[in-house]
């Protein structure tokens, strides 16, 4: 009978329209300013630089190695060494950046950075309201450096890996100081 | 095709050559030979985008209508073009995997497959047991939103303004929350690395895949019941923009188009890469080849997807999720060419790369299944009215991140 497959298709669309009073898997809106939806263990957005201790910029784990400015597919960081180097971790000497910019208006946001990062330095952030009153695009060092707290915090399970190798270095360090120590001078 | 498309539309001649190579001619030395069919009519032309927020993005039509009824029809490409290929060849193997997600914005998961597969074939790495299994999930995964979402537009095209479509995003939706509890991201996902994937699978992700699936295969029941015997949607669409067998094999279209038209081609059956020949699934066909044909294939597609994702998840083996000898940076192939191809949701999406040893590809080039899809949208116009072109164009299904590139 003609307009059968039309009624049947109504009453699919009546049931779904029921259900989106009661139906928890209609009612997926999220309002979203007042409500806001628990971010993934892996949601990326934008990248920042991870520091140690409590100095945002003395703590920085980035040793301007530039491999991250190499690697990027949109060739949106901007690094500049310092020339004078400085104790790391493991106490090696390192280089750090003077400069340190992305360019926001060309990242996109692909997580390379991280990946190629040998230093555990660039990570991934999951902040995403990113408006902002004023033009400036380019995020300087200071306004990407986060704690490493953050990052346990915004990624739990990836930072917990990350700690362990690095106490796991710095405890071999300790180690092959103390099985050879370095004769005092007299 | 039928006699009279052919005469109306393929033999419009010109009056006067047109003024510039490659200016369309004004409608007004238009006619058409022979009996004069058009004579004493007056041919309009429209020009069908780049704005038409029925062209699915930046697409343009340069249509002649005679009245309602197509006469010509010129695709006008190249408002997305981005340069894709070029930038390809100046940066890296590896920073050239996220620009692949933005070919096809829809389903980033087999654009990085088809590219990363051309690098292994490239580079000779092997791909470890559970790596193909992770490809072949999110791989199908991104069929299945593909294809609601196609179906979704398409009936948005048809006029069904909102509710199949509103009903296939819901179902990606969770779809997508997968690929971001996975790789991080909604739709760019840059998951797939040469020799394996990039991460390994969340704790309870295939849980929640499986629940997902599961899901997906009940929305089925109930799209279909809304959808298959629809008297609008059947008015609409059967005998519609019409892609006679030959004309598909010899324009080169793949996917769901060519097989709507009764072409046993699928490259999962034909290649067979990666690991799909431990898979029992079907390949659906159609008989006309016409736009209820073009939207059946989706929904028998998704079924066998379906199907495929059961296995997959049945039969993944632990293990390494990236071949251990990978190197993230410095791929430098020895000189050659690979050509690595995949069955994409939308056809067959191949990547051309030729190595001189250098740490970038010479040569990068893009074999998209919309843009050569696209081709044949003339042919299977003519005759139509302008509210079928609509619908033709939206069953072809196209990305155009992927036709302009």
């Amino acid at each position: 009978m003609l307009g059968l497959g039309i009624l049947r298709g109504l009453i699919e669309t009546w049931r779904n329209f029921q259900g989106s009073y009661y139906d928890p898997a209609r009612l997926t809106t999220v309002q979203y300013p007042e409500e806001k939806l628990t971010p993934r263990e892996n949601a990326r957005t934008i990248p920042f630089l991870v520091y140690d201790g409590d100095d945002p910029i003395a703590g920085l784990r980035c040793t301007a190695c530039s491999i991250c400015a190499v690697e990027c597919p949109a060739h949106c960081i901007e690094i500049v060494k310092d020339p004078v180097k400085k104790p790391d971790y493991l106490g090696k000497m390192q280089f750090h950046p003077r400069v340190f910019d992305i360019d926001m208006a060309v990242c996109m946001e692909c997580g390379v950075c991280a990946e190629v990062c040998p230093f555990d330095s660039i990570k991934m952030d999951r902040v995403f309201e990113l408006s902002s009153g004023d033009r400036r695009m380019v995020l300087q060092k200071s306004d990407l450096a986060k704690s490493n707290d953050y990052f346990r915090h915004i990624h739990p399970v990836e930072a917990a890996a990350v700690d362990a190798s690095r106490a796991g270095e710095q405890r071999k360090m300790q180690a092959k100081k103390d099985a050879s120590p370095v004769p005092v001078a007299s | 095709m039928p006699p009279h498309l052919k005469a109306a539309g393929s033999d419009v001649a010109q009056a006067s050559p047109p003024a510039g190579s490659g200016s369309v001619p004004l409608p007004s030395v238009l006619y058409a030979p022979g009996a004069g069919d058009f004579a004493g009519h007056d041919l309009l032309e429209i020009a069908m985008g780049p704005h038409h927020p029925s062209t699915h993005g930046v697409f343009r039509m340069n249509v002649v209508l005679d009245g309602e009824t197509v006469v010509k029809l010129t695709p006008v490409f190249g408002y997305l073009h981005r340069n894709h290929e070029k930038i390809a060849e100046k940066n890296s193997y590896l920073a050239s995997i996220p620009y692949t997600d933005r070919l096809d914005y829809i389903c980033s998961m087999t654009n990085n497959w088809a590219y990363v597969l051309s690098v292994e074939k490239l580079a000779g790495l092997a791909v470890p047991e559970r790596a193909e299994y992770l490809r072949v999930i999110v791989g199908e995964l991104t069929r299945l939103q593909n294809h609601a979402c196609l179906v979704g537009f398409l009936l948005q095209d048809m006029g069904a303004l909102g509710t199949p479509m509103m009903y296939a995003f819901r179902e990606r939706e969770k779809i997508l929350d997968l690929f971001e509890s996975l790789s991080g991201s909604r739709m760019m996902c840059n998951y797939m690395r040469f020799g394996g994937c990039r991460c390994d699978l969340p704790a309870g992700w295939l849980e929640q895949a499986v629940k997902v699936v599961a899901e997906f295969d009940s929305f089925l029941d109930h799209f279909e019941a809304l959808l298959n015997e629809n008297e609008i949607l059947r008015a609409r669409s059967q005998g519609v923009g019409v892609l006679p067998r030959d004309l598909a094999v010899n324009a080169g279209v793949t996917g769901p188009c060519l097989r709507a038209s009764g072409v046993n081609y699928d490259l999962r059956k034909v290649d067979q890469y990666g690991i799909y020949n431990r898979f029992k699934f079907r390949v659906p066909l159609g008989q006309h080849g016409d736009v209820f044909d073009r939207y059946m294939m989706r929904i028998l597609e998704m079924r066998e997807s379906i199907g495929i994702l059961g296995q997959a998840r049945h039969d993944i083996p632990a293990g390494p999720f990236v071949d251990p000898k990978f190197k993230l940076r410095n791929l430098r192939p020895k000189p050659g060419e690979a050509y690595g191809r995949v069955e994409s949701p939308k056809g067959e999406l191949g990547f051309y790369l030729i190595s001189d040893g250098g740490p970038a590809p010479y040569r990068y080039r893009v074999r998209p299944p919309s843009l050569i899809n696209l081709t044949v949208l003339e042919d299977m116009c003519l005759g139509h009215t302008i509210a079928d072109v609509v619908i033709i164009l939206g069953s072809i299904d196209i990305v155009l991140g992927e036709v302009d590139r």
